[in-house]
């Protein structure tokens, strides 16, 4: 590519990145200080004034750093576990413990409501154990969103821990033993400070979603609300300058979590040594049973949820009141999914929905990734941070700066009404997916030898050649695995879903809260099931693809 | 042919190289020498055309090439890491520089077949790049580089990742091929010993600047700077002044004694710096100079010697166990191995 071209296209790049993701944040900014006429700090003051709204925010803040402190916890300790100490079994719990990542958000929530709910099955066996008609507790508050959030979210923790350890000398353990170290203490102070870029990364993953977590606050949430179920609340109340106030505290905690999280990570300690995965110690030792039990017990109690939403698709509507187990199965729940077009018409929605936003974002990263491929160029770290914006910000926020972009006609401001039409949905699934995309592709391409172009130049391929022949073919696994994950996200959408979908783009996630609603359960459980299964069955094409070209 | 003339080149504040000129004959085997960071690799770029010079022209095959791409300068080119397609076959790598010539399938598999069994690879078209050894890499690197019948053959570093039992018959391989097609070669190194075996001419690069080109035996047995004598082989620096000119050199009074050594532009009574070499200095019970041996080294068929006299510690190359340590010796020059180049002071 020359390197004008490059220039103009990173410019062209650059315009339509701050169009999709910049001037809809800075117009909800502009709302939130704007009357009827001029402007005014008027919301402002009611935001503040409120003692509500503090405590919405107060609520979002407390809970991200205690879902921080639960998942980061789990998840390092877990890593950890499966990592470093052997025991029979290892490899398979391993895997075992990161299948939650596959799950959308919303199927997770309510595997729990099928679990720990009040009519679930641990409260259904408590009341048959003690005879009991009344529901032993309420599965709702600050308690049931964190034990949502802390058994959801360890995976980010726990993926990025298990990368790290996977290039951890093991001859650093061993010359902490040598000199001395016990086993704990050479965790302590060699593994767990090498660990803390993957740390940090991991917490502000958490972090992040959890001031994004709108599923289990709103299913959940009952009288206790956090900002992102407060700012629907309040724009359905009308009073949008306020709801764009919200917006901007979220974005704020947000952003204020990325920071926080930089520092945390550290400058980032990066071993001399040749990276080998730590080779447990073969023997067996005091730990071997007590580690093989912690790690069984988690994973049982982590993949119970799911288990439960596999159960309860089964169950028949209506026939499951009082035991502690469903004593009729069927299979009706998933003919119903087939049978009926207005229950298999929001798959239809979500799936091209979902397969437009990511087969889109694709495109879009790869000319950015090849416009951004240098990283000292300033275009190219304008081009990176624009892509970060969509991760960092709450999907609730862009749900709402897209609602509040499109809703006006003014071309000369890139604004066009989109509202109400079949295409702002999946332009927010793109939007979402820009970031998952993007910065795996352009971090890929770094990771490009750059002497492979020349040589493709040298034997005479001319650019277009050398993109379709070499550049693309070699982005690919990287650019599947993402474009997988993408298509996932906007498939089991539901926060942003739940602000932008018209009837014509009613997604599945809506279908499955309206079929809960209605005391579908069973319904809803086969459409949570279904949706895992095409979200695995899209990683696992991803993989076949990534080991087909490696 | 390759012509280089007067070719500079920056990177920001650092001038990488500095007007350097270079002709490679037909059918010559060139190599660029020096440590790194002396600007060889970029003199190698500048003539791929991944670089474009600050002043000077290159010209290949009497072709200007100074302003055209790489992509229309066609070099063939084996790079320091090999940069083979991971993705494509072992036979898709040697066949990518074929597309788009006026050749029918069968004539470029042909071509496949003949460039592999060049560097005797025949019959591993169809294997992935990625399963095979590092030699065998380098040798689909190369026959990747041949296919198109390139006018120039370019080598970075062509033998530094391989084991050192490999590098060597590799390297006596490379030589045997270059020399057998004919191809006029330019290749990068930092060692010398692969530069004299597979080069007809050296060119030495210090700090980017074009110290000497020349045979092995001339960089050796005639360094035209200090620079080029310290970087080839080992020498020892002795203060001297020149006595009288002697055909083809100069005769030195140094070290009590008196040396011959190659010289240039020197005049009788001229102060200067008198650069030996190990094997100019051997032992001899009636030498004029006296010293104590300090510290004996075994490098194979001699003893690498280090005699203290009076200031100087000096190298010698002597018979083995032919001087204890702590013993005293007497040195006379051996009459080879001595280069003496003027002083400014």
């Amino acid at each position: 590519m020359t390197r004008s071209w490059r220039g103009y296209g990173a410019a062209v790049l650059l315009l339509i990145l701050g169009w999709l993701v910049l001037e809809p944040l800075l117009l909800v900014a502009l709302d939130a200080i704007r009357g009827s006429d001029g402007w005014t700090l008027d919301a402002v003051r009611a935001f503040v004034r409120e003692p509500n709204e503090w405590r919405a925010a107060w609520n979002s803040l407390w809970i991200a750093l205690a879902s921080v402190v639960l998942a980061g916890t789990l998840g390092t300790a877990l890593a950890l576990l499966t990592r470093l100490v052997h025991f029979p079994g290892r490899a398979l719990l391993g895997a075992l413990l990161a299948l939650p990542a596959v799950l959308p958000p919303l199927v997770g929530v309510v595997a729990f409501l099928f679990l720990y709910g009040e009519s679930g099955i641990i409260a259904r066996a408590v009341m048959a154990l003690t005879g009991t008609t009344e529901a032993p507790w309420r599965f709702e508050g600050a308690g049931a969103i964190l034990l949502i959030h802390a058994t959801t979210m360890y995976v980010y923790p726990y993926l990025l821990v298990r990368g790290a350890l996977a290039s951890f000398d093991p001859a650093l353990l061993e010359a902490a033993t040598a000199l001395g170290a016990s086993r704990w203490r050479a965790i302590r102070t060699v593994v767990l400070p090498l660990l803390r870029p993957a740390i940090g990364n991991g917490a502000l993953l958490v972090a992040l979603s959890s001031l994004a977590s709108f599923s289990a606050p709103y299913v959940f949430g009952g009288g206790f609300r956090v900002l992102p179920t407060q700012l629907i609340s309040t724009r359905l109340n009308g009073d949008i300058a306020i709801a764009m106030v919200e917006t901007l505290a979220l974005v704020v905690l947000a952003l204020v979590a990325v920071v926080l999280a930089s520092r945390l990570g550290g400058p980032g300690v990066r071993g001399a040594g040749k990276g080998l995965a730590p080779a447990p110690s073969r023997r067996r030792s005091a730990f071997t049973l007590p580690a093989m039990g912690v790690a069984l017990g988690a994973t049982g109690w982590l993949l119970l949820p799911h288990l439960a939403l596999l159960m309860v698709s089964f169950v028949p509507v209506g026939a499951w009141t009082t035991s502690a187990l469903p004593t009729a199965w069927t299979l009706t729940n998933y003919v119903v999914l087939v049978a009926e077009p207005s229950r298999w018409q929001p798959f239809a929605t979500s799936l091209w929905m979902a397969t437009f936003a990511a087969v889109a974002a694709a495109m879009f990263a790869v000319l950015v990734a090849l416009a951004a491929r240098d990283p000292r160029r300033r275009l190219s770290r304008w081009l990176e941070a624009f892509l970060a914006l969509p991760w960092a910000v709450p999907g609730t926020v862009y749900a709402i700066a897209l609602a509040t972009m499109f809703a006006r006609h003014q071309p000369l401001t890139g604004r066009i009404i989109l509202i109400g039409t079949l295409w702002l949905l999946p332009l927010a699934y793109l939007v979402r997916a820009l970031p998952i995309v993007g910065r795996a592709v352009v971090s890929a391409i770094r990771g490009l030898d750059p002497a492979l172009d020349e040589a493709a130049a040298s034997l005479g391929a001319r650019p277009w050649r050398v993109l379709w022949t070499v550049t693309l073919p070699l982005l690919g696994p990287a650019l599947a695995g993402a474009t997988a994950l993408a298509f996932v996200t906007g498939l089991g959408d539901f926060m942003t879903s739940v602000i932008l979908y018209t009837y014509d783009t009613r997604p599945v996630s809506l279908e499955i809260l309206g079929a809960i609603r209605q005391g579908e359960i069973g319904v809803a459980a086969a459409y949570g099931v279904v949706l895992a299964l095409i979200s695995a069955g899209a990683f696992l094409l991803a993989e076949r693809g990534r080991s087909r070209t490696a | 042919m390759v012509v280089v003339e007067h070719v500079a080149k920056r990177f920001e504040e650092t001038a990488v190289v500095r007007d350097v000129s270079l002709t490679v004959a037909e059918g010559e085997v060139m190599a660029l020498l020096g440590p790194s960071g002396s600007g060889k690799t970029t003199m190698l770029r500048l003539i791929a055309g991944f670089e474009t010079p600050d002043a000077g022209r290159i010209i290949l095959a009497g072709r200007d090439v100074t302003g055209v791409s790489a992509v229309d300068r066609r070099c063939g080119m084996v790079f320091q890491h090999y940069a083979l397609f991971p993705h494509l076959s072992v036979g898709d790598n040697v066949a990518y520089g074929l597309a788009g010539r006026q050749m029918d399938g069968s004539a470029r598999m042909a071509r496949v077949t003949e460039a592999l069994a060049l560097v005797d690879l025949k019959g591993y078209a169809s294997r992935a790049v990625t399963a095979l050894s590092g030699g065998q890499q380098q040798r689909v690197a190369l026959a990747r580089a041949l296919a198109p019948e390139p006018a120039v053959l370019l080598l970075d570093e062509p033998l530094s990742n391989l084991d050192p039992s490999l590098r060597e018959r590799t390297r006596r391989e490379l030589r045997d091929l270059v020399r057998r097609i004919g191809i006029t070669t330019i290749l990068v190194t930092h060692e010398q010993e692969e530069a004299f075996e597979l080069a007809d001419r050296v060119a030495l690069l210090l700090n980017g600047v074009l110290e000497q080109v020349g045979s092995p035996e001339d960089l050796y047995g005639h360094p035209a700077t200090p620079a080029v004598a310290g970087f080839i082989g080992r020498v020892m620096h002795v203060p001297g002044t020149v006595t009288s000119i002697a055909d083809g050199g100069v005769v030195v009074r140094a070290l009590a004694t008196t040396v011959r050594a190659t010289g240039r532009a020197l005049e009788v009574g001229a102060k200067v710096d008198l650069l030996l070499r190990p094997e100019a200095l051997c032992i001899d019970p009636a030498g004029a100079i006296a010293g104590v041996v300090e510290h004996r080294r075994f490098v194979g068929a001699r003893d690498l010697l280090l005699v203290r006299c009076g200031e100087l510690d000096l190298e010698v190359l002597a018979d083995p166990l032919s001087a204890a340590v702590g013993s005293s010796v007497h040195l006379s020059p051996s009459g080879v191995g001595a280069h003496a180049f003027g002083t400014s002071a």
